[in-house]
């Protein structure tokens, strides 16, 4: 065998073996194979790569300057010039509304527009009370405004603490001194009565032939409305429809001149029954000309 | 027997799994080149009716791969050296695989040595219920007798070739057909078993699965004969490097196989004792110059007989191709009178279609057809290959008739004994079955 060998290893040196040795065979053998070559071509440079940056993060010192080198990053894009707010343009508002929302604003100048969250600060500003609704928006060269439609007051309300203004859908406009402050609105009073400032509103739009002699509405029990004239003559309206009570009312006053006469108030609690409730003084009169209507009455029989 | 009736079984399922995964391998380990074809089947074109024609069938692959190299340690088709033809097969496959881009784990082999014997098997059963059913198909080839075989040798094809129904012969399916007795003729062809062992042990050393084995000259039948030589009856004479196997076809079916231990080698080995130059330089030189027919043209042809021998008169010989024709001409009339013997062995003058084809690389000497044709008749023809899908130029010669009919039979198999349930079997099962019905009722 050894010769054979020999005589084998000769003839190789002139010609080499074409065959692929048993290794190589196999080695290429499992490079075909579909699964491997997936394995290889792309689950061993995914580990790789996944394992170098786990290797690199896992030292904590590492991990923080990666951390600081971001944010440098994001900071100096930030501060850029381009970005920065150096004016606040308010436009809409009093002076004395500018001044409240300059208090308000969480802004300190110069602030990068990144920083700020337009929707929020719109949030922040139509919270406040006098205002309705505020635009926000940036512009360019570094100038924020801020367009702010104003709350009108309706409404003065008398509450047990304060005399404020609101505005007609409820919303707190600011306080006065007293309600001699501003004589051209109507007054509302009672407990409850701020969250229903619209109703009040239809109330007193109804009540319109009577506005010269009208003070004001007064919430009754939390539940109904009271119409408030001079000389303290009331209209008590109901819980349900007190629109129609009213209008029955301003009907009765139009056709009967009620509202001269001398009542205390018109009941409208009952809708279906209507009471008139008369003063001490006019009651009597009245019992006074009912007994001479009934002795006239009577003589004349007699 | 038996185990190797398993051992075929087992092939049929690897070749079963290699459909599956839709690659296959096939592997002609031959005297003087070791081919093989890489086939891929696309699961879309076999979705197609399974019966139609043969032509079908063959859209059902594309050959993807294909690689040649020449054969080492193999004498007479037969493995003589394992380790060299593992190598040669080992660079084979790989280079195939490397054109094909996938990796192939079934192979089909086929080879033509093993000295192949015929045997004709016949089967008589008597057919219960009237209608033939798969059973008795089964049951019929399980009643054919074998005839002793003799120590190690192997059956390599079992086919059953022809039914017969009471008296109607010549049915290739009787299944449905009612009738009373079923006869069957088989067509049993047994080989060295230490032929197979080798290949198998060699293609096992390339870490390969064996999903089938066939005899090369049967496998050159269906490749080079067409269709209706097939039907009427056709020798195919497959001329090889180590021998020169015949098979006859009839219906269809390989009928008979035999060979003769003589080839293109022995020619080659013929030019280079009568020259006296290396056996390299006499194969190339037979088939650059050789012939079978001299003519005068041929005297005044002459051929350089150049060697590195360092003697100046022997490196610088000349020969005529007269010469060179006068080596060839006997061996190859040699062969030819072993082919006439074997044909006439086999009965062959009895057939209806006297048709020879010849085929493989011996059969590309120049004037093969003429000289042939006073040995064995004038219905002579040369024989190539059909033609396979994907299947690369260089592979289409008569040398790789075995090749390609190799792939049609892997997509298209001929039934074989083993592809039916052995009907011991089934008994057994049955009085297993028997004996629970009985627990059944008595219980």
């Amino acid at each position: 065998m050894r010769a054979l060998n020999f005589l084998r290893r000769t003839a190789m040196a002139a010609m080499p073996d074409p065959a692929p040795s048993r290794w190589r065979y196999r080695v290429q053998r499992l490079w075909l194979t579909p699964l491997f070559r997936a394995m290889v071509r792309t689950g061993l440079p995914i580990c790789l790569l996944g394992g170098s940056v786990l290797w690199y993060v896992a030292d904590t010192a590492r991990l923080e300057g990666l951390i600081d080198q971001a944010t440098e990053v994001r900071r100096a894009v930030e501060e850029r010039p381009e970005f920065m707010i150096t004016l606040v343009s308010i436009d809409g508002a009093s002076d004395e509304l500018s001044l409240d929302i300059q208090e308000v604003l969480p802004i300190d100048l110069p602030v990068s527009q990144f920083a700020l969250d337009l929707n929020e600060l719109k949030q922040l500003l139509e919270e406040l009370g006098p205002i309705q609704s505020a635009d926000v928006r940036i512009k360019p060269g570094g100038l924020l405004t801020i367009d702010v439609i104003e709350r009108s007051p309706a409404v003065v309300w008398r509450s047990r603490e304060a005399v404020e203004l609101l505005a007609n859908d409820g919303h707190r406009v600011k306080a006065i001194a007293s309600a001699s402050a501003r004589p051209d609105l109507p007054q509302v009073a009672g407990l409850g009565a701020e969250e229903h400032i619209p109703e009040a509103l239809r109330l007193l739009r109804a009540a319109s032939p009577l506005a010269d002699r009208l003070v004001g509405l007064q919430r009754i029990g939390a539940r109904r409305w009271d119409v408030v004239l001079e000389d303290d003559i009331r209209i008590m309206l109901p819980t349900e429809n007190p629109k129609r009570a009213l209008d029955r009312a301003m009907a009765l006053h139009a056709s009967q001149d009620v509202f001269n006469r001398d009542i205390v108030a018109i009941d409208y609690r009952n809708a279906e029954r209507p009471t008139l409730r008369m003063r001490p003084a006019a009651r009597t009169e009245w019992r006074r000309i009912k007994d001479i209507e009934l002795m006239a009455n009577e003589g004349g029989n007699g | 027997m038996n185990d190797f009736y398993q051992a075929q079984r087992a092939m049929r399922k690897g070749r079963q799994a290699a459909m599956q995964r839709g690659v296959i391998a096939i592997l002609d380990v031959g005297t003087f080149k070791t081919a093989c074809l890489v086939l891929r089947f696309d699961e879309a074109l076999s979705s197609t009716d399974e019966t139609s024609n043969a032509l079908a069938g063959q859209a059902r692959f594309r050959v993807i791969g294909a690689a040649t190299t020449q054969s080492r340690g193999v004498r007479f088709g037969e493995v003589d050296t394992l380790p060299e033809t593992e190598r040669a097969i080992r660079t084979a496959v790989q280079a195939a695989q490397k054109m094909a881009n996938v990796r192939v784990d079934h192979v089909i082999a086929c080879f033509a040595g093993g000295r192949p014997r015929s045997y004709g098997l016949a089967g008589k059963v008597s057919v219960e219920g009237g209608a033939v059913e798969e059973r008795d198909v089964s049951r019929v080839l399980s009643a054919c007798e074998t005839p002793p075989i003799g120590d190690d040798r192997m059956v390599l094809h079992a086919q059953p070739v022809n039914f017969a129904l009471d008296h109607r012969s010549g049915l290739s399916d009787p299944r449905g057909q009612i009738g009373n007795t079923l006869h069957v003729d088989m067509h049993m062809l047994t080989v060295d078993a230490h032929t197979v062992n080798n290949l198998i042990h060699c293609i096992h050393r390339c870490d390969l699965e064996v999903a089938g084995l066939a005899s090369a000259s049967y496998m050159a039948g269906t490749s080079s004969l067409v269709e209706d030589e097939q039907e009427l009856g056709a020798a195919c004479i497959d001329m090889g490097a180590g021998s020169t196997s015949v098979s006859i076809f009839m219906r269809k079916h390989m009928i008979y196989s035999d060979t003769v231990r003589m080839g293109g080698e022995h020619i080659s080995s013929d030019i280079s004792r009568g020259l006296q130059i290396p056996c390299q330089t006499a194969e190339r030189i037979k088939t650059r110059f050789g012939g079978l027919v001299a003519t005068g043209m041929d005297d005044r042809d002459i051929i350089e007989l150049e060697g590195n021998t360092g003697d100046w008169e022997h490196d610088r010989r000349t020969i005529t191709r007269a010469e060179l024709i006068g080596v060839m001409r006997p061996r190859v009339e040699e062969i030819l009178e072993e082919v006439r013997a074997v044909l006439d062995d086999a009965g062959f003058r009895h057939l209806p279609g006297q048709r020879i084809v010849l085929t493989g690389g011996g059969s590309q000497i120049p004037g093969l057809d003429g000289l042939a044709a006073k040995y064995l008749g004038n219905q002579i023809r040369l024989g190539r290959p059909l033609r396979i899908q994907g299947l690369p130029q260089a592979a289409t010669g008569p040398a790789f008739s075995a090749c390609v009919g190799l792939s049609v039979t892997a997509a298209h198999p001929q039934d074989e004994w083993w592809d039916f349930d052995v009907i011991a079997e089934r008994a057994h099962t049955r009085s297993l079955r028997v004996a629970l019905r009985w627990f059944k009722e008595n219980w």
